[in-house]
C-alpha cells in the first residue's frame, strides 16, 4: 500500500537472511527473544502523531527513507578516532564501526579481574550468563516497535559486566561510528551494562557520523545498577545532523544504587530519546540531565521516565535546549510515584532558549502521584537571550557574538558542571565555544 | 571630550530627552541631577548605547567621533564606561571571565597585546583593594546574589579594571548606606585623572558631598534647566526640586 508497509515487511521478509548471517548466534536462548520480538514487530504499527508519546514528533520522514541494515565491512582512518577522544583521559576505548565492534580500533586498560568489557554478540556466543539473565528483561518489545526491531535484530553492541565489588576507575569510551556512504543503512547498537553490589563504573555512549550522510541509528541500552553500584552514564550524540537517531535507555535500579546520566545532543535531523530510570528497591539516587543544542530544521524530542516504585529514593532531572533557526524541542517528562513509594524526592527542570522567532520548544512534566509523604516539583522556563545581560556584556567591551556565547556557555554550564569528568566537560565546552563563538 | 548637542531621544515613540546640551572636557566631574522621571537613566543609557532607545535629533561627539554611530561595544572599547543604577545578575558567567573577556576585548580593539593569566590577575588583585572586595568574589557569578552594595562596588571595580576615559555613574550612589558610599567616593575619586572624565548620575546630593563635582546640572522634563558650580547641589537639597519644577529658579538664583 504505502512505504511504511513496505519497510515492514522488508524486516519480516529478510529475517531468515538475517538469521543465516548469525554464523552462531543462533543457538541461544537469545535467539527466541528475537523470533518473540519479530512477532511483536510485525504486530504493531509505526507510530503517527496521533499517538500521544509521538504527539510532536512526526517520524514520516525517517520511513520514507527504508532504511537496511548492511553488512558491508568499513575501516575508519586512526584519524577520525583521535579526533573523538577526550584530552588528557585515561580511559578503556572501545569502537563499532556500522553497529558491529571493530577489535583493531579498540583498547582496553588493565582491568580489574572479572570485568568484561566489549562485544555483546561475542558473549551472545559464549552464552554468558549475566548475559542471558539480563538481555531485554528492562526494554520491552511488545509494545514499542522500534525496541522490537532491536530486539529482533539483535547482531553487536557493547557489554560491560562489572562484578561484585569491583571499581573501575578509568571511564569506557564507546564509539559508534557510522560511515554509510550513499547506502540508506540502518545501524542497531544494542547495549547492555551491568555493575553489580557495590561496584563502580563510568561510561560514555558517544554517536557520531559522516557530516551530511543519511542513515538511521536505532540504539537500546539496558542498565542494571546492583545493591550500592554507583553508575555514571554520559551519552554524547554527534550523527550526522541527515541522520535519524532513535534510542531507548531503560535503567534498572536496586538498593542504594547510584545512578547518574548526562545527555548531550547536537546532531541528527530527527532524534529520539525515551530514558526511563526505574527504583525497584529503597535508598536510590538517579540523576537524568540533558542538553542539547540544535539548529536548521533539527527535531530533538527527550522522553524521560522516573519511576519511583519503592520509598527513600531521591530523584534529579535538568534538560536544558538552545533552539536556533527552524528546530524544535520536545520534553517530556514524567514521574510516577508510586504508592509504596513515601519519602520520595523528584526534582525536575526543563529549560528552553529560543534564539529564533520560528524555532520552538513544546515541554510537558508529567506527574503521577500515588504515595502522599513525597516532595516532588517541576518547572519549564522558555525565553529568548536575556538582552539585558547581553546588553550589560557589550557595555563592557565584549562584542556581540563572543557575548552571545558567554551567555549560552552560562545557561548551559549547569548541565555541563554536573558532569565529573573535566576532559569531557573540556569536550562539550569546546563544542559549543566552536558553535557560537566564531 | 564629550559634547551633546540638542539631544532628543525616546522609547517606544516616548520623547524623554528633549534637547540636551552638554559639554564635559577631560579632568572634569559633571554632576546631573534632578527628580524621578527627568530623563538622567535615559540620558546615561543612550550615551552607553542601550538598544531600544531612539535618536530623534541632535548628535554627540565624543573624543571626534559620532558616538551614537557606534555599536555599544565599541563605545566600551573606545574608552565610555557606564555604571549601571541595576547591575545585571549573569548566573554561570563569573566576574573573571567577565573581566577578563572585556579586558582583552578592548586590548584588541585598541591594539595592544592580550594580557596573560599572570598579569591579569596581579591587576585585578590591585584594583580589588581599591572597593575593598573580597578575593572570592572573583570566581562567583556576576552579581548573583549580591547585596544592592556589593554590586555597586562590583560597578566600580569593573571601572577601574577597564580604566575608562569617561565614566557615567547611574545613580551609583542609590540605596548604598553611608560606609559602602564612602567606599564607592572612594574607588570613584581614586579614579580621577586630568585625563578622564565623570559623570555623575544621581538623585541626592550626598553623593556629591564625597565626589566633589566640577560642575552640577539640573535635568528636569528632558531639559538640562539649571547648571552652577558644586554650589548648585547645595541649593537643591535646602529648596527641593519643586524649586526646579515651579519654574521659579531664575529667580531664586538671581537673588
Amino acid at each position: 500500500m504505502d512505504k511504511t508497509i513496505d519497510i515492514k515487511d522488508w524486516y519480516i521478509l529478510n529475517f531468515g537472511e538475517f538469521e543465516k548471517k548469525l554464523n552462531g548466534g543462533k543457538e541461544s536462548s537469545i535467539h527466541q527473544k528475537r523470533k518473540d520480538a519479530l512477532s511483536n514487530f510485525s504486530r504493531l504499527e509505526f507510530p503517527t502523531i496521533k499517538d500521544e508519546e509521538w504527539k510532536y514528533t512526526s517520524i514520516a520522514p525517517l520511513l520514507k527513507y527504508n532504511f537496511v541494515p548492511s553488512y558491508e565491512k568499513k575501516i575508519v582512518s586512526e584519524e577520525l578516532i583521535k579526533s573523538l577522544l577526550f584530552d588528557e583521559m585515561e580511559h578503556s576505548l572501545i569502537i563499532f564501526i556500522n553497529g558491529r565492534y571493530s577489535a583493531e580500533n579498540s583498547l582496553l586498560l588493565n582491568l580489574p579481574k572479572g570485568v568484561i568489557v566489549g562485544s555483546i554478540a561475542d558473549e551472545i556466543k559464549k552464552k554468558n550468563e549475566v548475559l542471558l539473565k539480563h538481555f531485554g528483561k528492562y526494554a520491552d518489545h511488545q509494545n514499542h516497535i522500534f525496541t522490537a526491531l532491536s530486539t529482533a535484530y539483535t547482531e553487536d553492541g557493547a557489554f560491560i559486566y562489572v562484578p561484585t565489588g569491583k571499581i573501575v576507575e578509568e571511564p569506557i569510551h564507546i564509539i559508534f561510528i557510522t560511515d554509510s556512504g550513499n547506502e540508506k543503512i540502518l545501524t542497531q547498537p544494542r547495549n547492555l551494562f551491568v555493575a553489580e553490589k557495590n561496584s563502580q563504573v563510568t561510561i560514555i555512549e558517544h554517536y557520531v557520523g559522516n557530516e551530511g550522510e543519511i542513515y538511521f541509528t536505532n540504539s537500546v541500552t539496558e542498565i542494571v545498577a546492583e545493591e550500592n553500584a554507583v553508575v555514571d552514564h554520559i551519552k554524547l550524540q554527534e550523527e550526522s545532523k541527515k541522520a535519524f537517531h532513535i534510542a531507548r535507555m531503560e535503567v534498572d535500579q536496586e538498593r542504594s544504587s547510584n545512578f547518574s546520566s548526562h545527555l548531550i545532543s547536537t546532531g541528527a535531523d530527527l532524534t529520539r530519546n525515551d530514558s526511563n530510570a526505574r527504583f525497584n528497591n529503597e535508598g536510590g539516587e538517579c540523576t537524568l540531565n540533558g542538553l542539547y543544542i540544535i539548529d536548521g530544521t533539527q527535531l530533538f524530542d527527550a522522553h524521560t521516565l522516573m519511576d519511583h516504585a519503592k520509598p527513600h529514593c531521591n530523584s534529579h532531572e535538568h534538560y536544558k535546549g538552545i533552539l536556533d533557526d527552524k528546530s524544535r524541542g520536545v520534553f517530556n517528562g514524567k514521574i510516577i510515584v508510586r504508592q509504596d513509594a513515601q519519602k520520595t524526592n523528584a526534582f525536575q527542570e526543563n529549560n528552553s532558549i529560543l534564539l529564533s522567532d520560528e524555532a520552538l520548544v513544546n515541554t510537558k512534566p508529567q506527574l503521577e502521584i500515588f504515595a502522599d509523604d513525597v516532595k516532588c516539583s517541576h518547572g519549564a522556563t522558555i525565553g529568548q537571550m536575556d538582552d539585558e545581560a547581553k546588553f550589560y556584556l557589550k557595555s563592557r567591551g565584549i562584542g556581540e557574538e563572543a557575548s552571545k556565547g558567554i551567555l549560552l556557555h552560562a545557561f548551559a554550564s549547569d548541565v555541563i558542571t554536573s558532569i565529573k569528568i573535566e576532559s569531557v566537560r573540556n569536550y562539550i565546552e569546546k563544542i559549543i565555544t566552536e558553535k557560537f563563538n566564531q | 571630550m564629550l559634547e551633546i548637542k540638542n539631544l532628543h531621544a525616546g522609547i517606544e515613540g516616548n520623547e524623554i530627552l528633549k534637547g540636551i546640551d552638554l559639554k564635559v572636557n577631560a579632568g572634569e566631574v559633571h554632576a546631573i541631577m534632578g527628580p524621578n522621571g527627568s530623563g538622567k537613566s535615559t540620558l546615561a543609557q543612550v550615551l552607553a548605547g542601550r538598544e531600544g532607545y531612539v535618536v530623534t535629533e541632535g548628535e554627540v561627539t565624543y573624543n571626534g567621533k559620532n558616538l551614537l554611530d557606534l555599536a555599544t561595544e565599541d563605545r566600551a572599547r573606545e574608552g565610555v564606561f557606564l555604571a549601571f543604577q541595576y547591575p545585571v545578575e549573569i548566573p554561570g558567567v563569573s566576574n573573571t571571565n567577565l573581566l577578563k573577556t572585556a579586558l582583552n576585548e578592548i586590548r584588541k580593539y585598541r591594539g595592544e597585546e592580550e594580557l596573560d593569566t599572570m598579569e591579569f590577575l596581579s591587576l585585578i588583585k590591585e584594583k580589588m583593594k581599591l572597593v575593598e572586595l573580597d578575593q572570592k568574589f572573583l570566581s562567583r557569578s556576576v552579581n548573583e546574589g549580591f547585596s544592592g552594595g556589593e554590586k555597586k562596588r562590583n560597578e566600580i571595580f569593573q571601572m577601574a579594571v577597564l580604566q575608562p576615559k569617561l565614566a557615567i555613574l547611574d545613580e551609583t550612589d542609590s540605596g548604598l548606606d553611608i560606609d559602602a558610599l564612602k567606599i564607592v567616593a572612594n574607588g570613584v575619586n581614586k579614579l580621577r585623572s586630568k585625563d578622564n572624565a565623570t559623570i555623575l548620575v544621581t538623585h541626592y546630593q550626598r553623593l556629591l558631598n564625597y565626589i566633589v563635582p566640577d560642575f552640577v546640572h539640573v535635568l528636569y522634563n528632558g531639559k538640562i534647566v539649571k547648571s552652577g558650580g558644586k554650589e548648585l547641589a547645595f541649593k537643591l537639597e535646602e529648596l527641593g526640586y519643586d524649586w526646579v519644577k515651579n519654574g521659579k529658579s531664575e529667580e531664586v538664583v538671581n537673588h
